[in-house]
């Protein structure tokens, strides 16, 4: 026995019983690891290849948003509200702009609702193409991860004509929208919902009939329906424990009540449940999309009040009335009566809302997002623990958090 | 001139083809992948990418070699030699060519009567190289790449050798010149059920052996970063690749060997050029080729096994399907040959 192993051996001895004794092994995972979908940081005990415990570590991409969303006026808060789920931007759009225009009791034009729901729905089908494709990529399968891009690029394309940007759109406004849909938009999203379905189907073959896929989620990361409400998940991972709560359906808001559509639920739990969930929620925000295709209805795109929508370019030059509205808008924004609300939404990943108190100044006095990946994430013990290292990476991928929308 | 010499310079010879094949099989395999993956793949040095492997070298030479500071540093050192070292000799065994067909010299390095248990012995020492630096890293993460890689070394081996039984039964010997010369596949037709399981067997046996999709879980990079690689770097990280890509071809050129005929080619051809199937060399590659593209096109198609999973599948479909193909071969010999 060398001096060195001797010393070891008598530090064992030492610490047995102590706090430093250990049974386990610690292992570090992240925040740069290939797969937990941005930084998260997870500190795991393994015994052998099995999950003994493991520690959700967040905080890596804080960026204080909502802070920087208090001291800006409520248009500008469009800037930021997307910026947290980069891969659902127009959900949390949506939340941020439907919570100020019932603090301000605006009156959204019936097209602007239906150019938000088209933008909304098509906005979770590219984020669940790449839930699906990073998911089966943490699986050790490339190619899938690919073929959704390809897809994701298509609705990309769509969201660049709209709004000129691919991400961060910023294209909602209180009140409405930025700008009218341009004119070719209508006929490009009708020829990618024709092409999707077609799509899904290789999807399907590529990883749900395959039998190492269902092998590898079958099974694992089981929650159960309590555990899932104790745990506060939310969005498909919820329904896929067994209640059917998706806030379209619950507490429909910019006219969902009026599109015929199911909601997807499962009693299983697995990972698998949760990885079809999805699935099948893409096929459901087509038929979403295609219904409001159909029904979209001429008209203007703001609410007509001047204290709340930008006047028209035109009349700038003609009405004094019109300068003053602008200038008012456009230096200070405008004053919602005092009060708090909060408008739950259905975003890709469950329930987002934005919580806002006004103290009837332009700048909200407190704002609050209650992000869907951020509660889900603590499902993420109960999923994992007694599993295999393996799982952990589907079943983190099961969950799909977005970082962004975690650290906020 | 002295035999010696001569098994020296083929044995060079051989190195350096194996290694240049590696070299550009890394590129042929993204270009593959990519197309695909509705991607291009690399195409910017030199032309279609050709210049590629020889960046990637100069990179990986001049890049700085790492050694974790808590590291076994002979052990770290010496494994990725150890990988090299065996895959490279694996190769040594297998014949390309009838007797004399190179330039007049026999087209294979060793003439071993113990071939295929040689094949298989060198390859196993193999796996040594990768358990060894991954124990030797120090690192979490290595360390259950190289525990994996054990484990699946236990799992699949015997898959591998009941259905190398199956050959070595029907062919009586264990000189892989003698197998191909004696064609299984002609023996008896009541032997072609087990022979095609037992080609299977040995397929998904030695995709397992050489760690490729879906069998990669000693470096399954989603799950241990890179498993037994992680602490690896430069040239070091290098080696380990080339042992990768070598046991590749070794074992598709075992399997082509064993079941299909190795490097003689199909009878049919001879009506066309007489004598075209006896040429050395040209059908071993072809039949290599076939796998070497089989593997890249299940890397680009299927997910991953989970460790467990894998030693279920070893133990108790391989083993038992291969064990079944060898008791089924033995009976045939035993009552109808």
């Amino acid at each position: 026995m060398t001096v060195k192993e001797r010393e070891t051996a008598v530090r064992v001895a030492e610490h047995a019983g102590s706090e430093f004794e250990t049974k386990y092994m610690r292992i570090n995972v992240g925040p740069q690891h290939p797969s937990t979908h941005g930084v998260l940081r997870l500190v795991v005990d393994l015994d052998g290849e099995r999950i003994a415990g493991i520690k959700p570590q967040i905080g890596y991409l804080h960026t204080g948003f909502e802070k920087t969303m208090e001291n800006r006026t409520y248009q500008q808060g469009v800037t930021y509200s997307n910026r947290m789920d980069y891969l659902h931007g127009f959900g949390h759009d949506l939340a941020y702009v439907l919570s100020v225009e019932k603090l301000l009791d605006a009156k959204v034009p019936i097209r602007a609702e239906q150019i938000r729901v088209i933008l909304n729905e098509l906005n979770r089908i590219a984020s669940h193409l790449v839930f699906f494709g990073t998911g089966i990529l943490d699986m050790g399968a490339l190619t899938l991860f690919f073929y959704t891009m390809r897809e994701r690029e298509k609705i990309l394309d769509l969201f660049e004509m709209v709004s000129g940007v691919r991400m961060n759109y910023g294209y909602f406004r209180v009140g409405g929208l930025s700008k009218d849909l341009p004119e070719e938009f209508v006929p490009a999203a009708r020829a990618f919902c024709n092409e999707f379905p077609r799509m899904l189907e290789q999807y399907a073959t590529m990883f749900v009939k395959n039998d190492i896929f269902v092998n590898r989620t079958k099974g694992i990361g089981v929650i159960s329906k309590e555990q899932a409400l104790d745990y506060g998940l939310t969005g498909p991972s919820l329904r896929a424990s067994g209640v059917p709560l998706d806030f379209r359906k619950a507490q429909p808001y910019s006219g969902y009540e009026n599109y015929d559509f199911d909601v997807p639920t499962s009693e299983v739990g697995d990972a698998f449940v949760r990885f079809m969930m999805r699935f099948e929620e893409m096929s459901e925000s087509l038929k979403i999309v295609v219904q409001v295709l159909d029904q979209l209805e001429e008209g203007p795109v703001k609410d007509p009040d001047r204290r709340i929508s930008l006047p028209p370019r035109s009349e700038l030059e003609t009405s004094m009335e019109a300068v003053i509205f602008h200038f008012k808008l456009v230096t200070e924004g405008f004053h919602p009566p005092r009060g708090e609300v909060y408008v739950p939404t259905e975003s890709a990943r469950g329930e987002l809302g934005y919580y806002l108190v006004s103290d009837g100044g332009s700048m909200p006095y407190r704002v609050k997002v209650r992000v869907p990946s951020l509660m889900n994430l603590q499902s993420l013990e109960p999923a994992c623990i007694g599993g295999l290292f393996a799982d952990m990476v589907v079943n983190i991928a099961s969950m799909d958090p977005v970082m962004g929308d975690v650290d906020k | 001139m002295d035999p010696l010499l001569i098994t020296l310079a083929k044995a060079l010879l051989l190195c350096l083809t194996l290694l240049g094949v590696f070299a550009y099989m890394t590129v042929i395999e993204r270009r593959i992948l990519a197309r695909m993956q509705h991607r291009l793949g690399p195409n910017r040095v030199g032309p279609f990418g050709l210049l590629q492997p020889i960046a990637d070298a100069i990179k990986s030479i001049f890049k700085e070699d790492i050694v974790v500071s808590a590291a076994d540093r002979l052990i770290y050192f010496l494994a990725p030699f150890i990988s090299i070292t065996f895959a490279l000799s694996a190769f040594g065994a297998i014949p390309a060519g009838p007797a004399g067909s190179l330039f007049g010299f026999d087209p294979w390095i060793m003439d071993l009567d113990i071939g295929l248990l040689y094949v298989f012995a060198a390859t196993s020492i193999g796996v040594y190289g990768i358990f060894l630096g991954g124990w030797a890293s120090n690192s979490k993460y290595a360390l259950l790449g190289s525990l994996r890689s054990s484990a699946q070394l236990i799992s699949y081996e015997l898959g591998l050798g009941f259905s190398a039984l199956t050959v070595l039964m029907i062919a009586g010997t264990l000189n892989l010149r003698e197998i191909v010369e004696l064609n299984v596949w002609s023996v008896s037709p009541l032997l072609w059920l087990p022979l095609a399981v037992a080609f299977f067997t040995f397929l998904i046996s030695g995709i397992a052996e050489v760690n490729r999709t879906p069998f990669d879980l000693p470096e399954a990079e989603q799950e241990i970063v890179a498993g037994y690689l992680t602490e690896y770097s430069s040239i070091k990280w290098a080696l380990f690749q080339m042992a990768e890509y070598v046991n590749m071809m070794t074992a598709a050129a075992v399997v082509s060997t064993l079941f299909l005929g190795g490097w003689r080619g199909p009878g049919f051809v001879d009506a066309f050029i007489p004598g075209m199937s006896e040429w050395p060399f040209i059908w071993l590659i072809l039949k290599m080729a076939i796998f070497m593209f089989l593997f890249i096109w299940l890397r680009g198609t299927l997910p991953r096994f989970r460790y467990d999973q894998l030693m279920r599948f070893g133990w108790v479909y391989l083993f038992e399907i291969a064990l079944g193909a060898a008791l089924l071969a033995g009976a045939v010999i035993v009552f109808a040959g």
